[in-house]
C-alpha cells in the first residue's frame, strides 16, 4: 500500500491558484481550480465541505484552510489521508517560521521561496522534510541569503532531525510551561455532559551543543514502578503524546521521558486527563422574555477553587438574540458589554478569586414584529474564558528536568504552571 | 524575514516576451538571475513563458543555488513542451549530479527524475546509479525516490539497469530517512506491479522495526503503512510485531498513530491469548479518544476510521462515548461523522445520555444535522428494544416543537419504527396524526401513509385522511402515489364495504402478510470489505470506506513488450465468480445509514473494473470470456498441487487439463485454509502454445474456511496464442476478493487435445506415412515406460484418443502402429516398439508438424507411465 499527492495547491479564498508545485504531471492546475472553485461555490463555506472531497475523474482533493489561503492536494491513489492533512498544517507551520504569518500576500512576497520550501518538504507526492527550523538553515529568504551552503545540515537525515549541531548559548537555560486546558460541556439542567482536561508541556530551550534531557514527572506509574514512596500527589495520565524527539521504546520500557530537545519553542508532550473535575467557574443565566418586547438576563458566576488561586481575564459570553436592542447592564464586579457581532453580551472580570459570587444584569429590547415563520434562534451556549496562574487541575509537577551536555555546563530549568479554560460550555434551556 | 518578491509580478507594457528575453543574455548575473524570477513569476500567474526556454537554460550553469533552483523549475513546467530543447539541459544535469555539494547532487536527480521526457530520462540512469551509492545520506534518500520516478516513466528501464535491487539494498543503509524513502518507492512500485517485487520477510521486517525508531515522522509512516502488508507467521511473530510497534501510539504526530493502530489491529488476527488481545484493545483507546483534540480535517479522517475500528471491535471505545458528543464548534462534517459513531456506541447502558444529546442536536440550526439527529434517535430505537419506548417519547416532544423538518423527519423513523416493533406503539398514531397538514417532503408523506394504510382498523377515520392525500394524487411523486395505493388497498381490506369475500380473503393474504421485521443496521459494512478497510486505516480507502480499486485512477505502467500488438485488444475482464464484496460498499438502508454530509464519494466500481485490469495488463489477455450457467461438479483422483497452502498464505491451489466428452477442462480445486471467507475467485492464463483461455465463468461459490471446491472450467483453444517455440508451459494467475493475485504454471498435456477423430484406416495411414519426407520422422525412448499387456495399452491409449492400426512382431518386440491428430487436423503417426514387459519403449512418429513432435513425446511418455 502507498500513495502520494500528485500537485500541492496554494489557493486564494476564491479558489484561484497562486503558487503550485506538480509533483507527477498526472492533474493540471487547471483542472483542480475548476475543480474547487465550483465546490466553493457551491456551498460558499469552506466549514460545510468534509476536507475530503472526490471527483468524477479519479482525483482527490484534500483540503485545509488558513486565514485567506487554501492548502490542497489532488491525488490519485490511495494516499495516507491522516498524513497529508497533518503536512498539510505542517507546511502552514513552516510558511508561519519564514513569512511570520502565512496569508495571500505573503505569498506572494516569497514566492522563490515557497517554490524551494515545496520541492525540499515533499518529493514525488511524498512528506519529506517540515522542521522549520532546520530547514531555515539551508533555504534561506533574500534577506538573509548567503553564497551556497556547502551541504545540508546533518539534521536532514539524521536520527536526530529536529536539532543541528553547534548550537551555542552564552547563558544556557530551559523554560517550561505546564499549560492545562480544561473542557467542559454542562447540560441546560446543570449535569456535566463531559469534562477532561488536556495538558501541554511547552519548552523553550537555549542550550547550546547536544543536550541529553531527562524530564521527572509526578507520574503514579513511574513512582510506584520504582517503589517510592510518594510523597505528595500522584497522578494518573490518561494519554501520553511526545514530540518526536522523546525516545518513545525508553518510554514504554520504564516510563523514564528522555530526549535532545529541539532548539527554541517547542510541545514536548501533551496528555489528557478524563478524570470528572469540579467545574473552575460555575455560570447560570437566568432568560425571562417578556412577551415580545424585552428580554431580561440575570447571571450568576461562582468560582469553585481554593481561595488562594485567582483566576484572571475571565471573560463570560452570553449568547442573546441577533435582534436585541438597547442593553441596559449592571454588574457587580468587572464590566459587561453588548457584543452584536458575536449575537452575545460579555462580560469581562479581570480578577477572580476563589470562592466568590459575582453577578450580572441585562436588560434588552426586542423588536415587537417578528416574522411569521422565524428560523428557529441559533442556540449558541454560554461560553466561558479564563486563567489560573500557579494552578493545574490535575496536580502534576514538574519532579527534575535533568541537562546533561558534555561540555557540562549547567543549565537552569524555569518551571510555571498554569491552567486555562479551553472549549468551556454551559448549555442553555 | 519577508521577502518582496511580488515586484517580480509587475510587467511593462510593451512586449514582456522580447524583454524578458534580452535581461536573461545581460552580462550581468543579478540582472540575469532578476529576469530568471521574473520568468517564474509569469510561469505562477499561468502566463506561458515556454519561448524562452533556451535563455533560460543558458542560465543553468551558475554557481548561485537559488537561480540553479529556478531553472531546473523552470525546466520541470516546461522541458515536457520542449522535448528537443530539453536536451540542452543533459550536461548540466550530469555535471551537477557530481558536484562537491550534495544539496547540488541531490537537486539534480531529483529535478531529472520530474522531467517526463525520455531523451532527459536515458541521461538519468548513470547519475542514478551514482547517486545510489552516494557517500552522503541525504543524496540517497533522494535517489531513492527518483528509483520511483523513473519506473513510473520507464519500468523496464528500472529493472534492466538493476535499480530495483539496488532499492532493495537500501532497506539495509544504515540511515534511517533513506531505509524509510527506499520503502516508499519499493511500495509504490509494488502498487503499480503485478510482480512480487517488495517482499518483506522476517528479515527486512527486523531492519524496518529499527529504522521505525529512528527516522522522521513521515518516514515512520512510510514504513508501517508498507508493514501492513506484512502477514507474520505465527502469534508469537505477531505478538512480537505489536510489540515493537505500540510505543509509536503515543507519537504526537496523528498519522503515526494510527498507521500503528492499523498494524496493531492486523496483527491481533493473528494473536490467541485473549488476555493480550484484551490488553492491546486497552492500549488503543486512549491514542484513539486522543485523536479527537487534534485539527478538524485530522479528526475527520480519525472518525470515519473510527467508525470502522468499532464495527470490528466494538469493546475498545464501549466506554468512551462521552468523548462523541457534539462541541458547538465542531464542523459540521466532524459533527456529521460523531453522530454515526454515537450510533453504534449506543447501547442499553447509555442510551439515556445519547438521547438527550440527540435532542439537543434537533434543536439546533443545520438542517441536516438536525435531520441525522432525528433519524439517529429511530435509529437507536431499532437498535435498542428496551429503550425504543425512549426514543419514541422523545421524538414525540420533538414533533411538539412543531418545526416542520423535524417532524417530517420524526414520521419517516417511527414508520420504521413501526416495522421494528408491530402491535407495540400504536397509540401514539392519534399524535401523529395531528401534523398531517404540515407534510410535504415526499418520503415523509409516504411514510405517514404508510402508517394510516397499516393501522387502518384502529384509526376511526382513516378514509377520511386517505381521501384528503387522493385530491392531489395526481401531482404526487411515484413513492407517495405508490404507497396510496397501497394503503387505499389496505383500508379496503380491512374495513371492506361490500364485495366477495373470497376474494378479499385472497388479497389480504398477499397485501396484509406478515412483514419481515427490519432491523438494526448501524454496523453495515460487509465483513470481509471491513476487514479490507481495516488494512487500509488512514488512507483514503477508510475515509470512503471503500476499497482502493473504486478510485484509484492512477495509471498503471505500461505492459511488458511483448504484449504490445496485444495493447489495444487487452479489455479483457475477469472471469468473474459469484462476489459479494462490491455492492456492500454502498451502505443502503431504510433508516439513512447514508451519510448526509454534502462529501462526495466515489461509486463502487462497476463489474469490470474501469481501469486495465492487472492481469491483463501482465499478461495481454485478449480472450473474451463466455459465461457458461451450470457449474459442472468434478470428482475423481486429487489433481497435483500446483500452489502450496504455504506460498498461497493458507489458500492451496490444485489443478489439471483434462479431455472430457471431447472437450478440454481445467480441473481445479481449491483448499482455504484461511481464517476467512474467500469469494470471487477469478482465473486467467497467459498466452500459451495452444492459446488456450477460459471458455466460461470460474463458478466457485465463496469458502468458507476450513473447506475446499472443485470445479470443471470449461476450456478454449486457439484464443491466445503465443508466438515462439511451442512449449507446454500454462501460466495461470488466480485472484480472489481477500487475497492478492496468485500466480503459478502449469504444464499442458498435449493429449488433452488428442480428438475423437484421430482414428486412420490403414490405408490411409501408409500413404500418409509414405508422403512425409523422412526429414519429419522422429524418434525417442521411453527407457521406464512398461507395456505389460497389448491389450491393455492399446485400450489405454484408445481412451485418450490414441487409435490403434495395426501390429507386427519383430523377433522378440511388438510394434504398433497408431494414429492421433490435434486440432486443425495435424495427424500424429505413431510407431510403438516395446517387449512385453520388459522396460522401455521407443516411440517413432511421422508428422507435418515438426515443431510440435517435442510436446508430443512428453504426452506419449505421460500416458504410457
Amino acid at each position: 500500500m502507498a500513495g502520494a499527492v500528485s500537485a500541492l495547491f496554494l489557493l486564494d479564498i476564491k479558489g484561484r491558484v497562486l503558487v503550485w508545485r506538480d509533483y507527477r504531471g498526472d492533474v493540471s492546475a487547471l483542472q483542480a481550480e475548476r475543480f474547487f472553485t465550483k465546490l466553493l461555490d457551491k456551498e460558499g463555506d469552506s466549514e460545510a465541505h468534509s476536507p475530503v472531497v472526490y471527483d468524477d475523474a479519479g482525483v482527490t482533493y484534500m483540503f485545509i484552510q488558513h486565514n485567506n489561503v487554501f492548502l490542497l492536494t489532488a491525488s490519485r491513489q490511495n494516499c495516507n489521508a491522516a498524513s497529508i492533512l497533518l503536512f498539510l498544517h505542517r507546511v502552514v507551520d513552516v510558511f508561519k517560521h519564514y513569512f511570520e504569518e502565512l496569508e495571500e500576500e505573503s505569498l506572494r512576497d516569497n514566492f522563490v521561496v515557497v517554490y524551494e520550501l515545496l520541492d525540499e518538504m515533499m518529493d514525488f507526492g511524498y512528506p519529506q522534510y517540515t522542521e522549520a527550523k532546520i530547514l531555515s538553515e539551508f533555504i534561506k529568504t533574500d534577506a538573509y541569503r548567503m553564497e551556497v551552503s556547502q551541504r545540508p545540515p546533518m539534521a536532514v537525515t539524521n536520527a536526530v532531525s529536529w536539532r543541528s549541531e553547534g548550537i551555542r548559548y552564552k547563558k544556557n537555560e530551559v523554560f517550561l510551561d505546564v499549560v492545562e486546558s480544561v473542557n467542559i460541556l454542562v447540560n441546560s439542567n446543570g449535569q456535566i455532559v463531559r469534562s477532561d482536561v488536556v495538558g501541554a508541556l511547552k519548552m523553550r530551550t537555549y542550550l547550546s551543543g547536544m543536550p541529553e534531557c531527562k524530564l521527572g514527572l509526578n507520574d503514579r506509574v513511574l513512582l510506584e514502578a520504582q517503589g517510592r514512596a510518594t510523597k505528595g500527589k500522584a497522578i494518573d495520565l490518561d494519554d501520553i503524546k511526545f514530540h518526536q524527539c522523546v525516545r518513545l521504546a525508553r518510554f514504554e520500557n520504564d516510563r523514564t521521558i528522555s530526549f535532545i530537545p529541539p532548539d527554541g519553542s517547542f510541545d514536548l508532550m501533551t496528555y489528557r486527563l478524563s478524570t470528572q473535575v469540579k467545574p473552575l467557574i460555575w455560570v447560570e443565566a437566568q432568560i425571562e422574555k417578556h412577551s415580545r418586547s424585552r428580554i431580561e438576563l440575570m447571571v450568576k458566576a461562582r468560582s469553585q477553587f481554593k481561595e488562594r488561586s485567582t483566576a484572571t481575564n475571565v471573560e463570560i459570553e452570553v449568547p442573546v438574540p441577533s435582534d436585541a436592542t438597547n442593553p441596559n447592564i449592571r454588574t457587580s464586579m468587572g464590566s459587561a458589554a453588548y457584543a452584536p457581532e458575536r449575537d452575545a453580551m460579555v462580560w469581562k472580570v479581570k480578577s477572580f478569586p476563589g470562592g466568590k459570587d459575582y453577578m450580572c444584569r441585562a436588560e434588552f429590547s426586542l423588536p415587537s414584529i417578528t416574522a411569521e415563520e422565524a428560523a428557529p434562534e441559533k442556540k449558541a451556549p454560554i461560553r466561558v474564558k479564563f486563567e489560573i496562574p500557579y494552578f493545574t487541575v490535575s496536580g502534576i509537577q514538574v519532579r527534575y528536568l535533568k541537562i546533561i551536555e558534555k561540555s557540562g555546563y549547567q543549565a537552569l530549568p524555569w518551571v510555571r504552571y498554569i491552567t486555562m479554560a479551553g472549549e468551556y460550555e454551559l448549555r442553555l434551556i | 524575514m519577508s521577502g518582496h518578491d511580488s515586484k517580480y509580478f509587475s510587467t511593462t507594457k510593451k512586449g514582456e516576451i522580447p524583454e524578458l528575453k534580452e535581461e536573461l543574455n545581460s552580462q550581468y548575473k543579478d540582472k540575469r538571475k532578476d529576469a530568471v524570477k521574473k520568468v517564474i513569476a509569469a510561469m505562477t500567474v499561468g502566463k506561458d513563458v515556454s519561448s524562452l526556454f533556451t535563455d533560460v537554460v543558458n542560465c543553468m550553469q551558475t554557481e548561485n543555488l537559488e537561480l540553479k533552483k529556478l531553472v531546473y523549475l523552470y525546466l520541470i513546467n516546461y522541458a515536457k513542451s520542449q522535448p528537443d530543447l530539453a536536451i540542452l539541459a543533459v550536461n548540466t544535469f550530469v555535471k551537477d549530479s557530481q558536484d562537491p555539494n550534495p544539496l547540488i547532487r541531490a537537486l539534480a536527480v531529483r529535478t531529472m527524475g520530474c522531467i517526463r521526457v525520455d531523451k532527459i530520462t536515458e541521461y538519468l540512469c548513470d547519475p542514478l546509479q551514482r547517486c545510489l551509492k552516494d557517500d552522503d545520506p541525504y543524496v540517497r534518500k533522494t535517489a531513492a525516490i527518483c528509483v520511483a520516478k523513473l519506473y513510473d516513466i520507464n519500468a523496464e528501464l528500472v529493472e534492466d539497469r538493476g535499480f530495483l535491487e539496488a532499492l532493495k539494498d537500501l532497506i539495509s543503509d544504515n540511515n534511517p530517512m533513506v531505509v524509510a524513502n527506499a520503502v516508499a518507492a519499493l511500495a509504490e512500485i509494488q502498487d503499480s506491479s503485478t510482480r512480487p517485487i517488495f517482499e518483506i520477510t522476517s528479515h527486512t521486517l527486523s531492519k524496518l522495526l529499527t529504522a521505525l525508531n529512528e527516522c522522521t515522522e513521515w518516514g515512520q509512516v512510510f514504513i508501517l503503512d508498507s508493514l501492513s502488508r506484512y502477514k507474520a507467521a505465527d502469534a508469537r511473530e505477531a505478538e512480537n510485531i505489536v510489540e515493537r510497534v505500540t510505543p509509536r501510539l503515543q507519537h504526537a504526530n496523528c498519522a503515526v498513530v494510527l498507521s500503528a493502530v492499523k498494524i496493531i489491529l492486523l496483527q491481533m488476527e493473528l494473536i490467541t491469548s485473549t488476555d493480550v488481545v484484551r490488553n492491546l484493545c486497552k492500549k488503543m483507546a486512549p491514542p484513539l479518544v486522543t485523536l479527537l483534540s487534534a485539527e478538524p480535517e485530522i479528526q475527520y479522517v480519525a472518525l470515519r476510521n473510527i467508525n470502522l475500528i468499532v464495527q470490528k471491535r466494538p469493546t475498545i471505545l464501549a466506554h468512551e462515548i462521552k468523548v462523541f458528543f457534539c462541541k458547538y464548534n465542531d464542523p459540521i462534517y466532524v459533527k456529521m461523522e460523531k453522530l454515526e459513531i454515537m450510533i453504534k456506541l449506543a447501547s442499553d447502558r447509555n442510551i439515556d445520555q445519547v438521547l438527550l444529546e440527540f435532542k439537543e442536536y434537533a434543536t439546533e440550526v443545520d438542517v441536516d444535522f438536525v435531520r441525522k439527529a432525528v433519524r439517529a434517535i429511530g435509529r437507536c430505537a431499532i437498535k435498542l428494544e428496551r429503550a425504543a419506548e425512549r426514543c419514541i417519547s422523545v421524538l414525540l416532544e420533538l414533533i411538539k416543537i412543531k418545526v416542520n423538518y423535524v417532524v417530517q423527519e420524526a414520521i419517516i423513523v417511527i414508520k420504521d419504527i413501526f416495522r421494528r416493533y408491530p402491535n407495540t406503539y400504536e397509540s401514539i398514531i392519534a399524535t401523529l396524526c395531528e401534523s398531517l397538514d404540515t407534510l410535504d417532503e415526499p418520503e415523509a408523506k409516504a411514510s405517514m401513509i404508510w402508517i394510516i394504510g397499516e393501522y387502518a382498523e384502529r384509526i376511526d377515520n382513516a378514509d377520511e385522511l386517505l381521501e384528503s392525500f387522493l385530491e392531489t394524487f395526481p401531482e404526487e411523486p411515484a413513492l407517495v402515489q405508490l404507497q396510496l395505493l397501497t394503503a387505499t388497498v389496505k383500508l379496503f381490506l380491512k374495513k371492506p364495504t361490500e364485495g366477495p369475500q373470497q376474494m378479499i380473503q385472497a388479497a389480504k393474504d398477499v397485501v396484509l402478510a406478515e412483514k419481515p421485521v427490519i432491523s438494526d443496521d448501524s454496523n453495515q459494512l460487509d465483513s470481509s470489505l471491513l476487514d479490507d478497510l481495516l488494512a487500509n486505516i488512514s488512507t483514503l480507502s477508510s475515509v470512503y470506506h471503500k476499497p482502493p480499486e473504486a478510485f484509484v485512477s492512477r495509471v498503471k505502467t505500461a505492459p511488458r513488450a511483448d504484449d504490445e500488438e496485444f495493447a489495444d485488444t487487452a479489455e479483457t475482464g475477469y472471469s468473474e465468480s459469484p462476489s459479494q464484496g462490491v455492492d456492500g460498499a454502498s451502505p443502503s438502508s431504510s433508516a439513512g445509514t447514508s451519510s448526509n454530509v454534502p462529501v462526495k464519494q466515489p461509486a463502487a466500481p462497476a463489474a469490470p473494473a474501469p481501469m486495465p485490469d492487472l492481469l491483463g495488463d501482465l499478461m495481454g489477455m485478449d480472450n473474451s470470456i463466455v459465461p457458461v450457467d451450470e457449474p459442472t461438479a468434478p470428482s475423481g483422483p486429487p489433481l497435483p498441487v500446483l500452489l502450496p497452502s504455504t506460498t498461497g498464505q493458507g489458500l492451496q491451489i490444485s489443478a489439471q487439463l483434462v479431455r472430457r466428452d471431447g472437450q478440454i477442462f481445467y480441473d481445479i480445486s481449491f483448499d482455504n485454509g484461511t481464517q476467512t471467507v474467500l469469494d470471487g475467485f477469478m482465473i486467467q492464463f497467459n498466452k500459451n502454445t495452444f492459446g488456450l483461455a477460459a471458455g466460461g465463468a470460474l463458478q466457485v461459490s465463496p469458502l468458507q474456511p476450513g473447506t475446499s471446491a472443485r470445479t470443471l472450467l470449461p476450456m478454449v483453444a486457439f484464443q491466445n496464442l503465443s508466438p515462439g517455440a511451442p512449449s507446454s508451459l500454462l501460466q495461470v494467475a488466480v485472484k480472489n476478493n481477500q487475497q492478492p493475485v496468485w500466480y503459478f504454471n502449469d504444464k499442458i498435456p498435449m493429449h488433452a487435445f488428442f480428438g475423437e477423430d484421430g482414428k486412420m484406416e490403414r490405408t490411409s495411414f501408409l500413404e500418409a506415412w509414405k508422403s512425409l519426407p523422412d526429414d519429419n520422422e522422429f524418434s525417442k525412448e521411453f527407457p521406464s515406460s512398461v507395456v505389460s499387456s497389448i491389450d491393455a495399452t492399446v485400450e489405454h491409449l484408445a481412451a485418450s484418443n490414441v487409435f490403434f492400426i495395426a501390429k507386427r512382431k519383430n523377433s522378440n518386440k511388438d510394434v504398433l502402429y497408431m494414429s492421433a491428430k490435434i486440432p486443425r487436423g495435424i495427424p500424429f503417426l505413431i510407431e510403438l516398439t516395446a517387449a512385453v514387459g520388459v522396460p522401455g519403449v521407443k516411440c517413432a512418429v511421422k508428422t507435418p508438424n515438426k515443431e510440435m513432435v517435442a510436446l508430443f513425446f512428453e504426452a506419449m511418455e505421460s500416458l504410457l507411465k
